[in-house]
């Protein structure tokens, strides 16, 4: 805004006495389609990100017969989560944290290379409005076709189109939710139990609530979701600098914008006349009704469509392509001052430091499946009473031990006690091993509570073959029988203070 | 809807838009609009507000307050999320009731129920004399250790305990007394004699100078009877065994001349009156883990 017109719209207020209003109304917007580069790699990733959340659940990994069968599957009756060879307890719930970090830093770094990829590409809102828009344009027409019916009334014809173009967005908004439910129960049984009418009420209820949120967000609400819902945008904008790439209008290339005519004359006259033609293509494609050329803006979702309408025009014009493009804040700088544009940097401190955070988070979850344990061992010491006083004076303790078994088979664990006899290490079931130690059998991806009693006998305590101190540290090694690989946990034994005979 | 002020209007030149007049060291507010569906909202939520007072509970009165249309309560969902957690365990309980031990015992699923089910009838009923973990008091036994009082701490032994008490006013109720030996049954040094030989059986220290001859001819004569002519106790009679080194009452020579001379007696109940058969058998289920039943 130049100062001229800051002062007229100042004393335009001024005259009525009031400031701008509390709450606006919505801009209709009637997106134009377009056709290029950026379009195509849209097309691409919606095909790609909507293929992968509709078929997923179909995907079949066989994991033996005491586990389902579904590749990904979020098992919440029997609290398991599935993702191909890897199975996560609730007490691994610490991956999840560690994608989170991954996504969060991910969409950092992101914004670092090439400012809101996330939004203009992969978000999911962006995805289903885009798909929505498709099917608005496919049976409404296109901008200029919708532009002359919004202000007609119905006729028989645009109100077909009407009933045809809910009808089609509830259907894709009804397979959303369908779809969603099917990562939480085995998809091929779940589908048919809901075509048969004997799903789960639950199933129903989130596929309606689902089927809501996508005809609502993605038919109605649109870029009112990014502009006033999303806390992205505003995040995004602390974040970036000056070197992230952006989608930009080249005001140094396009500015004083005019018609072609004037622009001409201007040129020839020798007075400054920049590229940009003003046939406002960018703005008519912008799926959220912005003007580019206005700036860097929170509205913009940065999804590359004005690139491609404004390239269209050049081609025509036969003017070089990119006047709208991805670029840097400071090459625009530079190039208004006169002075060459600087290669992108995308190496530097934001984006090495982002890649480093995700290269250790990676690195520290990659190490933590890799070596993380097929079976578990818990030890809790009984606290009352701490020890007792057995018939003969020996002293005994008494644990709780929780087993777990992650492998989809019956495992019979052998429990052992270092610095214990076998003998003196006994289970409430009393089986034991031929080597002595008591033995515990778990179901396949079960667990499994015992109780454990270690015994220092009174002929041990009398040659003073216990230790002094009240309490002493001692390991529990859980050994499985048949492939030997252990795990250990180290607790306590205690025992009146200063017995010794 | 919009504000007056004023202020000397002001527009922001690098947005266009106006500012609300509010400054602060030179930074203005810029007055941007916030949409009309958002203010529709807020409007809703009064809506929803004036829909929730007439189904819910919402205005205080004198002496109670509107009930709303659903009648709805927080107690009566507490009831009924009670009511759906006894059918959802109804099968177990049923089953526990009419299994046998053995049936426990071979059926994993039972079994963890069992103990878990007996584990919070411990908690409600049995903690407050033998402790939360079973460690026991003065007079209320350890059912950690590995002695049995009472029986040989099979499931039966335990079930019969619990069901029938001790000393209590079921007609089955495992019965057996100390009697007090102090009331012109036996002199006071007679006492002491027999006090001294039962510490001496348990390996504990004896007073200098005390006749255990003198004792064992007293313990052969009065207490042989029911502790047995090696002091090992009689669990039918729940005499304990004198020889080991569990005291329910206490080791020490005045605890244990007091319970000669005065006797001992303490009470269980019965809890056959009070819980149900499935309850009990968890119970016995889950006090025998406790000491593993030795």
């Amino acid at each position: 805004m130049s100062v001229k017109q800051q002062q007229a719209r100042e004393a335009e207020l001024e005259a009525i006495g009031l400031d701008a209003p509390l709450y606006a109304s919505r801009a209709k917007i009637f997106p134009a389609a377009v056709s290029g580069r950026f379009r195509n790699i849209k097309w691409i990733i919606l095909c790609i990100t909507l293929g992968i959340y509709y078929f997923l659940p179909f995907i079949r990994w066989d994991r033996g017969p005491n586990a389902p069968s579904q590749a990904v599957l979020i098992d919440m009756d029997h609290h398991r989560f599935y993702f191909f060879f890897i199975e996560i307890w609730p007490q691994e719930v610490y991956y999840i944290t560690g994608l989170l970090i991954l996504a969060a830093v991910a969409l950092f770094l992101m914004n670092a290379i090439a400012g809101r990829l996330w939004c203009g590409y992969l978000c999911p809102q962006t995805v289903w409005t885009d798909l929505f828009f498709a099917v608005e344009r496919l049976i409404e027409g296109d901008r200029r076709t919708r532009l002359i019916k919004d202000n007609e009334s119905f006729n028989l014809e645009t109100f077909a189109q009407f009933l045809l173009k809910h009808w089609a967005w509830l259907m894709i908004a009804w397979w959303t939710g369908g779809a969603w439910v099917l990562y939480f129960s085995d998809a091929p049984t779940l589908v048919y139990q809901l075509a048969t009418f004997q799903g789960p009420a639950i199933a129903y209820i989130w596929i309606a609530i689902l089927t809501a949120t996508t005809y609502i967000f993605a038919g109605f609400m649109r870029e009112q979701v990014c502009t006033y819902m999303c806390p992205w945008p505003r995040i995004q904008a602390a974040l970036t600098d000056e070197w992230a790439l952006n989608v930009t209008y080249r005001y140094d290339r396009g500015e004083p914008r005019g018609s072609l005519k004037k622009n001409d004359v201007l040129r020839e006259a020798g007075k400054p006349a920049g590229d940009c033609v003003d046939c406002n293509a960018c703005v008519y494609v912008c799926p959220t009704g912005v003007d580019i050329r206005d700036g860097l803006q929170v509205d913009c979702i940065q999804c590359g469509l004005c690139i491609d309408a404004c390239d269209n025009v050049m081609d025509k014009l036969g003017r070089p392509t990119g006047l709208i493009g991805y670029d840097t804040d400071i090459n625009v700088k530079r190039r208004e001052s006169g002075l060459p544009a600087l290669k992108t940097r995308f190496v530097r401190a934001r984006t090495i430091l982002y890649a480093v955070v995700m290269l250790v988070v990676g690195a520290i979850m990659v190490g933590v499946l890799a070596t993380r344990h097929d079976s578990g061992l818990a030890v809790i010491h009984d606290r009352n009473p701490l020890f007792v006083r057995l018939a003969d004076g020996g002293i005994r303790n008494a644990y709780t031990v929780r087993l777990s078994n992650k492998l989809p088979e019956n495992r019979s664990f052998e429990i052992r006690v270092d610095g214990f006899a076998a003998d003196f290490v006994a289970s409430t079931e009393g089986k034991r091993a031929d080597s002595g130690w008591p033995v515990l059998v778990v179901g396949p991806d079960q667990t499994f509570e015992e109780r454990l009693f270690v015994t220092i006998p009174q002929d041990a305590m009398a040659k003073g073959e216990h230790h002094d101190d009240d309490k002493r540290d001692i390991t529990f090694r859980l050994i499985d029988l048949r492939s030997g690989s252990q795990v250990q946990v180290k607790d306590h034994f205690m025992q009146p203070h200063g017995e010794k005979k | 809807m919009s504000v007056t002020s004023n202020d000397p209007k002001h527009v922001d030149a690098a947005t266009g838009t106006s500012t609300t007049g509010h400054e602060w060291d030179g930074i203005r507010e810029l007055n941007t609009p916030l949409p009309k569906w958002w203010l529709y909202i807020f409007y809703a939520t009064i809506v929803w507000a004036l829909g929730y007072w007439v189904v819910y509970p919402a205005i205080p009165l004198v002496s109670s307050f509107t009930k709303g249309a659903i009648n709805y309560s927080s107690r009566g969902e507490v009831i009924a999320d009670v009511d759906a957690l006894k059918a959802a365990r109804a099968p177990m309980v049923n089953a526990l009731a009419k299994a046998s031990f053995d049936d426990i015992q071979k059926d994993p699923k039972l079994l963890t129920f069992a103990r878990a089910q007996g584990k919070a009838a411990f908690g409600d009923n049995c903690a407050p004399c033998h402790g939360t973990g079973g460690g026991g008091s003065k007079a209320f036994p350890n059912l950690v250790d590995d002695d049995w009082l009472w029986g040989k701490g099979t499931l039966d032994d335990i079930q019969a305990t619990i069901t029938h008490g001790i000393r209590s006013t079921d007609p089955d109720t495992r019965q057996g007394n100390m009697p007090a030996f102090g009331d012109g049954v036996l002199k006071a040094t007679e006492i002491s004699w027999v006090a001294d030989y039962v510490r001496s059986l348990s390996n504990l220290s004896v007073d200098a100078g005390a006749d255990l001859k003198a004792g064992q001819k007293v313990f052969a004569e009065n207490c042989a009877a029911c502790h047995g002519d090696n002091a090992k106790g009689n669990q039918e009679l729940g005499a304990p065994n004198l020889t080991d080194q569990i005291w329910l009452y206490g080791s020490d020579k005045v605890t244990i001349v007091e319970g000669i001379a005065k006797g001992r007696g303490a009470l269980m109940p019965n809890w056959g009156d009070r819980l149900d058969a499935g309850t009990i058998k968890a119970l016995a289920v889950y006090v025998r883990t406790l000491g593993g039943g030795r």
